[in-house]
């Protein structure tokens, strides 16, 4: 027996860089720096854990849908220990929407085999966070998301689920499509040996042909959604500021009671 | 008047707060009918009704519970194919947002999520979002089907106007989907008495320079002199300083209070990402060039050991 894992990962603008939108308002990415989103780190981080956990044989094969630069994180998660990657890329595909990346990612993932799927919790630019549950969706598979702790074991997968009401144990059999959070493990940094080995792991490339996808289903047009406009945030006036000179607390309160929260 | 679909988050029937919000929103749109879902579901009525569902439709089984998600799907696409409304509305918790999405590709619909606003536009309603750690505000619509959006907490404030509320019962059939996802065991988060941070009207925030979950105690003191939620940073929450269900950020909460107070927080983009869209931010910081401060309102340079616990003293002394 083996378990092949499917890991979904995004390539995003950098936060700290100075992120924008372009004239059809879409995201700029010519203007700032793009790297494998940091919360996908965590699901590759997982993929490699139930490998090292699994008596069985596991392929590790990291997709991703995006631009030619898209490439270099893929090559982050191939030097993390990832086996073979898949890049779905076509000009077609600028501007595509949840819906439409969940149709791309769906897509790939039947092509490529799979008995698990495994996704971050959301992406650090458009935090959504629906694609996990859209792949499930469309797979027609169980899905088992927002996991702070995962494992694979008979078939089956198990995790838990922390949210703000109550913690949650929940199990599913594969195949699955699982999401974790930040909490489900530190990503490892890739080693100067992880990364050599990466140049020489195989990235296959497909393009919506190859994938029976059409153009109208995708891209601006395809979209569900549609962006009417995008404004920068007004500046925030310049606040207040005082140094505190042991009547600090003093005059914060006194600000708090001037705006009514006292 | 064309009908909206509000997805009701409640609890026992107790209905949270950021669904009677959902109500009023629904409103600006057309008659918002409401969909309960669990054990009380009936119970919800009273509350809805007053604030202006015309209509509340209630369905209770043991798999809403038992199993993750999809049997919620499954009502929610009952509903709409019962009521064939001009809008679904959910609540934007990691759930909702699930639910929305799935329940939007089964439809043929797009999805929008996290919405900050709404408002009825020639083509359909009109979604606010703040994005990119919220320095730009968009307007997005759906284009395709029935819009649903999720809305996040705070984006309206609760307006009463009673409606009729009449309860039907509505029939619903789970796909084979529905079991897929067991739930084998369930432990409840116990209360801590403050409000929930995402509704919290105001909300504490401590950051590294807490330094240590034995301080956490002077952020939780403030809190509680002014009936707040406590927030904590991701460095607090990654010290194991503060559960992470307490972290406001890019990969915790997004917090929209009227009042935010951050305490030795830098202010870091990940966490601007998650409270800058707050009415009036405070911060107290020993240094004066931290980030945080370019968001402030009011903000104290000094030793939050100093000037957090004369702040809570003199906000007691004032209400006393």
């Amino acid at each position: 027996m083996s378990l092949r894992i499917v890991v979904t990962v995004k390539y995003v603008p950098d936060a700290t860089g100075d992120r924008h939108f372009a004239d059809d308002l879409t995201v700029d990415r010519d203007d700032v720096d793009g790297l494998l989103s940091e919360l996908d780190e965590y699901a590759v981080e997982q993929a490699l854990q139930i490998s090292e956990n699994a008596d069985d044989d596991v392929e590790i094969t990291v997709l991703t849908v995006g631009p030619e630069d898209a490439k270099d994180a893929l090559r982050k998660a191939l030097s993390m220990g990832a086996d073979k990657a898949i890049h779905v890329e076509d000009d077609d595909l600028h501007g595509t929407d949840v819906i439409g990346t969940s149709l791309v990612l769906a897509k790939a993932i039947e092509k490529a085999g799979y008995d698990l799927v495994i996704s971050g919790m959301a992406s650090t630019d458009g935090t959504a966070g629906v694609i996990p549950a859209l792949l499930a969706e469309r797979l027609g598979v169980p899905q088992v998301t927002l996991l702070s702790e995962v494992s694979v074991e008979d078939g089956a997968v198990k995790g838990r689920r922390d949210g703000d009401a109550a913690s949650e144990q929940l199990e599913a059999s594969l195949p699955a499509v699982v999401s974790v959070t930040d909490q489900s493990g530190e990503a490892r940094y890739p080693s100067f040996k992880g990364i050599m080995a990466a140049k020489k792991k195989p990235v296959q490339s497909w393009d919506l042909s190859d994938l029976d996808i059409e153009a109208e289903e995708v891209g601006l047009e395809g979209s569900w959604t549609a962006v009417d406009s995008a404004a920068a945030r007004p500046a925030r006036t310049a606040g207040t500021i005082v140094k505190d000179e042991g009547e600090g607390g003093k005059q914060l309160a006194e600000f708090l009671a001037s705006q009514k929260f006292v | 008047m064309a009908e909206v679909l509000v997805y009701v988050d409640h609890v026992d029937g107790a209905v949270r707060k950021p669904t009677l919000e959902l109500l009023t929103l629904a409103r600006r749109i057309g008659e918002p009918v409401a969909l309960a879902l669990g054990p009380g579901a009936e119970n919800t009525a009273a509350a809805l009704a007053e604030h202006g569902a015309v209509k509340v439709l209630t369905h209770d089984a043991s798999e809403y519970a038992d199993y993750l998600v999809v049997p919620k799907v499954d009502a929610l696409q009952a509903a709409v194919e019962s009521v064939s409304p001009a809008a679904v509305l959910v609540p934007s918790s990691a759930e909702g947002k699930e639910i929305a999405a799935r329940l939007a590709l089964r439809i043929g619909s797009g999805v929008i999520t996290d919405a900050t606003d709404l408002e009825a536009g020639d083509e359909g309603p009109v979604a606010t979002q703040s994005v990119f750690a919220a320095s730009f505000t968009t307007k997005t619509r759906v284009s395709k089907g029935t819009p649903v959006i999720t809305v996040k907490p705070n984006s309206a404030a609760v307006e009463a106007a009673p409606a009729a509320g009449v309860v039907e019962a509505l029939a619903v059939t789970f796909s084979a989907q529905a079991t897929g996802t067991r739930v084998t065991g369930r432990t409840p988060r116990e209360s801590t008495g403050r409000p929930e941070l995402t509704e919290a009207a105001i909300v504490v925030s401590g950051g590294r320079g807490v330094n240590g979950a034995e301080n956490f105690g002077l952020i939780e003191a403030l809190a509680d002199s002014l009936g707040a939620a406590v927030g904590a940073s991701r460095a607090a929450v990654d010290a194991g300083w503060y559960p992470h269900t307490n972290q406001v950020g890019q990969t915790g909460k997004s917090v929209s209070p009227q009042l935010y107070i951050a305490n030795g927080i830098s202010g870091a983009i990940q966490h601007r990402a998650g409270m800058q869209t707050s009415k009036t931010i405070v911060a107290v910081n020993k240094d004066a060039e931290a980030p945080i401060f370019d968001l402030v309102d009011y903000g104290v340079v000094g030793d939050l050991f100093d000037v957090v616990p004369q702040l809570t003293e003199e906000i007691n002394a004032r209400k006393g």
